[in-house]
């Protein structure tokens, strides 16, 4: 672009806010700014400032949107912070107005409480954990947070060993904790994870897909072999087969499958199959 | 704003050399060269080549800093490295948007896209957008701004060489609207890549 252009040429109105209800499902930038649906009567057809009269003005009905990754309030209007798809959902009942968020493709994790990630324990200091998460700081786990864990009967926690646990603090302030019960003191499934296996990582959109409820990528790997496998929020995946070379074309057609359409999926696993 | 008097002002002493100018007909930039100065590896050398190097990496900081949600992620270090392939001119402007798609794909919350434009004022007072080296080299003046996506708004100027205050403007709005450009095919680059999925 090596010509001279014409300033001034263009009108630089780029930044007008639009409404969310006609975003949604289409790419949105940082920068963007979202009018909710309350809002849109106000900026309507008879341009900026020209509010309706409403007689009756209790009938209004005041939504409760809530607002998560990816956009913030601003003002009463919501800024799109991440790149992504933008996506919502209708609550069952009640007078909220549903959730708006950005679904992001992104390889980072940021612990957010209610989270299972499955972490690493990389250091152990008196009556601490320290498990390293992928996220900015190493979680801290404390020995009684596993099931039937007392001050006599200590959990066995090896250096190195991989835990699957959940977050009951994680925000921008403090350091994550995680625990290894839920709150009724039992381990459901989460604990220390088994020596053998292999343990790698994805990006945070492709576990958010295989944890879908209706993910057929999972059930056609459950037919293919027999395996047990573990999904963390942080991007880790962790799966077992009989052998080392199941284990590993496992992985492989896991970490591929980001990339593949259902239909490539499907004749790959015809072709384990076979063999 | 740097002026060409600058570059031999910021003298690099202290058991480096340096080479001056031989006379107008060199065509060779200043610059400056220190050793040993780091004591722990075996041998180490700074080659300081113009004098644009570090307020470079400054400027995009700037840039960035501005435009980056930090406070949602305090005692947190966001690392930006940039490698360049190879330069064929308006290097500036081209790190400014490989950070900001950097940022976008890291998925690094901000509170608006940012792009680079780099102008070049000639000596008839021509305009020319994103010039080539040859280009630069021979432009009386360089500019390059740094814009923000929601109103064009200006994040960072640097600029080298002699111009006018009407003549700043001009390139500015020049800037501003060839910065829609790329703004565009931001847009479409990202939306290319989340058709996939």
């Amino acid at each position: 672009m090596a010509e001279a252009v014409p300033f001034g040429a263009e009108s630089l109105a780029g930044g007008r806010a639009r409404a969310a209800r006609r975003v949604l499902d289409q790419v949105v930038l940082p920068g963007e700014e979202l009018l909710l649906p309350e809002q849109e009567d106000v900026e309507g057809p008879g341009g900026a400032g020209e509010r309706p009269l409403r007689l009756n003005a209790g009938a209004r009905s005041r939504l409760r949107v809530v607002c998560g990754p990816g956009l913030r309030r601003c003002g009463d209007r919501l800024l799109v912070t991440k790149c992504g798809r933008l996506r919502h959902k209708d609550p069952g009942s009640g007078s909220s107005g549903g959730v708006y968020w950005v679904d992001s493709q992104q390889k980072r994790y940021v612990p957010v409480k209610g989270d299972h990630v499955i972490g690493i324990v990389t250091a152990k200091s008196g009556d601490i954990f320290k498990v390293d998460v992928g996220g900015s700081e190493p979680a801290s786990l404390s020995y009684l947070a596993f099931e039937g864990a007392t001050k006599r009967n200590r959990p066995n926690v090896q250096v190195g060993d991989l835990i699957y646990g959940q977050f009951v603090v994680a925000n921008k302030d403090m350091e994550p904790e995680m625990v290894c019960i839920d709150s009724c003191g039992r381990a459901n499934g989460m604990g220390v994870i088994g020596h053998d296996g292999l343990l790698f990582k994805v990006t945070l959109g492709l576990i958010r897909k295989l944890l879908a409820p209706d993910c057929e990528i999972i059930q056609e790997v459950g037919r293919l072999y027999p395996l047990e496998i573990v999904f963390g929020m942080n991007g880790r995946i962790w799966v077992k087969a009989k052998t080392i070379q199941q284990t590993l074309i496992l992985a492989n057609i896991l970490e591929a499958c980001e990339h593949m359409t259902a239909d490539q999926r499907k004749q790959i696993f015809a072709r384990l199959a076979e063999s | 704003m740097e002026g060409p008097m600058r570059a031999d002002a910021k003298v690099c002493s202290e058991g480096g050399t340096e080479s001056s100018p031989r006379g107008p007909g060199c065509s060779l930039r200043h610059f400056a060269c220190e050793q040993n100065l780091l004591s722990r590896p075996d041998g180490s050398a700074s080659f300081l080549q113009g004098v644009a190097e570090k307020s470079r990496e400054r400027l995009i900081r700037n840039t960035c800093e501005a435009v980056v949600l930090g406070a949602l992620h305090p005692r947190t270090s966001i690392t930006v490295v940039l490698q360049v392939v190879s330069d064929a001119g308006s290097l500036l402007a081209c790190c400014l948007n490989a950070a900001c798609m950097a940022l976008v794909d890291a998925g690094v919350p901000m509170r608006a896209l940012f792009c680079g434009v780099t102008c070049a004022l000639d000596s008839d007072g021509t305009l020319v957008l994103d010039p080539t080296v040859k280009q630069e080299k021979e432009a009386r003046a360089v500019l390059t701004f740094a814009l923000d996506s929601v109103e064009r708004k200006l994040l960072m100027s640097t600029t080298k060489g002699l111009y006018s205050d009407a003549e700043l403007q001009q390139c500015l709005a020049a800037a501003q609207a060839a910065s829609q450009h790329v703004f565009r095919f931001y847009r479409e680059s990202l939306q290319r890549r989340y058709s996939k999925s």
